[in-house]
């Protein structure tokens, strides 16, 4: 009993400090006033989100091959499927999914891919922004 | 005597084994990295290092943002990462040496050849559709299992 192990007291301490808890750095509010702020910043000419301009650039093709929705659905609180692969994606709007938009490194990855994807070129803070608006309305 | 025989035997089966780790009789794999398990079965089951050689893996991750019609793209640390955990652990048979090394490990020689009894008609079914979607017949694919026990065909 008198020595604690040095990993032990390591993971106590840790434990203590809530540091081995699921760190979920934003919400999904968090990062949409996150997007906001960098669209003011890069773009003058900025007057805030539109759901509707978020949920047109999701459901319509852009000159390539696929739309957000090819892979993601229609309906962004049901499950996607991989347009190429089949393979099974979890919900995007975060009313259906709670981890959706709390990582701004995963959300930044994937903006930067699939607007490469569905665009062939990067989305801006600004449409990113849309884009969340448009899938925080939607209800589980 | 005995004990020599028994230990020289020893000797040939574990050196056996070592030689076979690419195709183990098994076809069970293991080896695991964190970054390689959560980033490459995003849009897939995360393909084992062993099927493919490591000058495959070495160029297929030289060219993520251009990944099979995907921009599978990463930032460089976590792609330097993956890449010397694919190449450590791929296939060390090296059998295809001749021109360019195939990406597809549903191109490999080795693959068309064990899968040529599968007919045409279960490939392009509406439960497999793919080749790549191993997971589809090789039912614990997830844990890199490919051994005939697991192996479900769908009819
Ligand atoms: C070819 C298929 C495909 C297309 C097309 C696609 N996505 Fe995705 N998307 C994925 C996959 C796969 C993931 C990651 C898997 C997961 O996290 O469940 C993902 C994840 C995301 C994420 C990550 C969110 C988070 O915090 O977890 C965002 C944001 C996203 N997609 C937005 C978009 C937008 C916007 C478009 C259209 C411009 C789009 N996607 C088009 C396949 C696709
Ligand atoms: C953004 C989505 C995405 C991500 C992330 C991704 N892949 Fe892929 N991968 C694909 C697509 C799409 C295909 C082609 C599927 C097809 O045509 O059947 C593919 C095919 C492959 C194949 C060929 C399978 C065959 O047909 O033999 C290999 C090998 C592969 N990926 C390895 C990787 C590795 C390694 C990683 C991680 C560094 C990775 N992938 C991450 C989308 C992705
Ligand atoms: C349509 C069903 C199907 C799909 C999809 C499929 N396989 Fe197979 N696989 C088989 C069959 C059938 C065999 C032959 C088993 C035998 O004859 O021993 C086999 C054999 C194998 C073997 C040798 C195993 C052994 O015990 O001999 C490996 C390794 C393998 N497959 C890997 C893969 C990989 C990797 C993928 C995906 C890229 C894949 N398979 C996709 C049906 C499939």
């Amino acid at each position: 009993m008198k020595h604690i192990p040095h990993k032990l007291m390591i993971m106590l301490a840790l434990a203590a400090t809530g540091l081995t808890q699921p760190v979920f750095a934003l919400t999904a509010a968090d990062t949409l006033k996150q997007l906001e702020q960098s669209a003011k910043q890069t773009d003058p000419t900025f007057k805030g989100v539109s759901a509707q301009r978020g949920e047109r650039l999701f459901k319509t093709t852009h000159g390539a091959e696929w739309s957000c929705a090819s892979c993601h659905t229609d309906n962004p609180a049901a499950s996607g499927k991989h347009a190429k692969t089949g393979k099974v994606i979890a919900p995007l709007a975060p009313a259906a999914n709670a981890e959706r938009f709390t990582r701004p490194d995963k959300v930044e990855k994937w903006f930067r891919r699939n607007c490469n994807d569905v665009l062939n070129r990067a989305c801006t803070a600004s449409e990113q922004g849309d884009v969340l608006a448009y899938l925080m309305t939607i209800k589980n | 005597m005995r004990f020599t025989f028994q230990t020289i035997s020893l000797a040939l089966v574990s050196l056996a084994s070592i030689m076979s780790s690419a195709h183990a009789a098994e076809h069970v794999y293991s080896a695991n990295n964190v970054k390689w398990k959560t980033e490459c079965s995003a849009c897939h089951l995360a393909y084992p290092p062993q099927l493919l050689p490591a000058e495959s893996w070495r160029v297929m991750m030289t060219q993520l943002d251009k990944h099979f019609g995907a921009d599978a793209s990463l930032d460089a640390k976590t792609a330097a990462e993956i890449s010397a955990f694919l190449q450590a652990n791929a296939e060390r048979n090296n059998r295809a040496t001749t021109g360019k090394p195939s990406l597809r490990i549903t191109e490999t020689r080795w693959f068309k050849k064990e899968h040529d009894e599968v007919p045409a008609r279960v490939w392009s079914s509406a439960a497999v559709k793919q080749a790549g979607n191993c997971a589809a017949c090789h039912t614990q694919a997830e844990r890199g299992d490919f051994s005939e026990r697991s192996l479900r065909v769908p009819r």
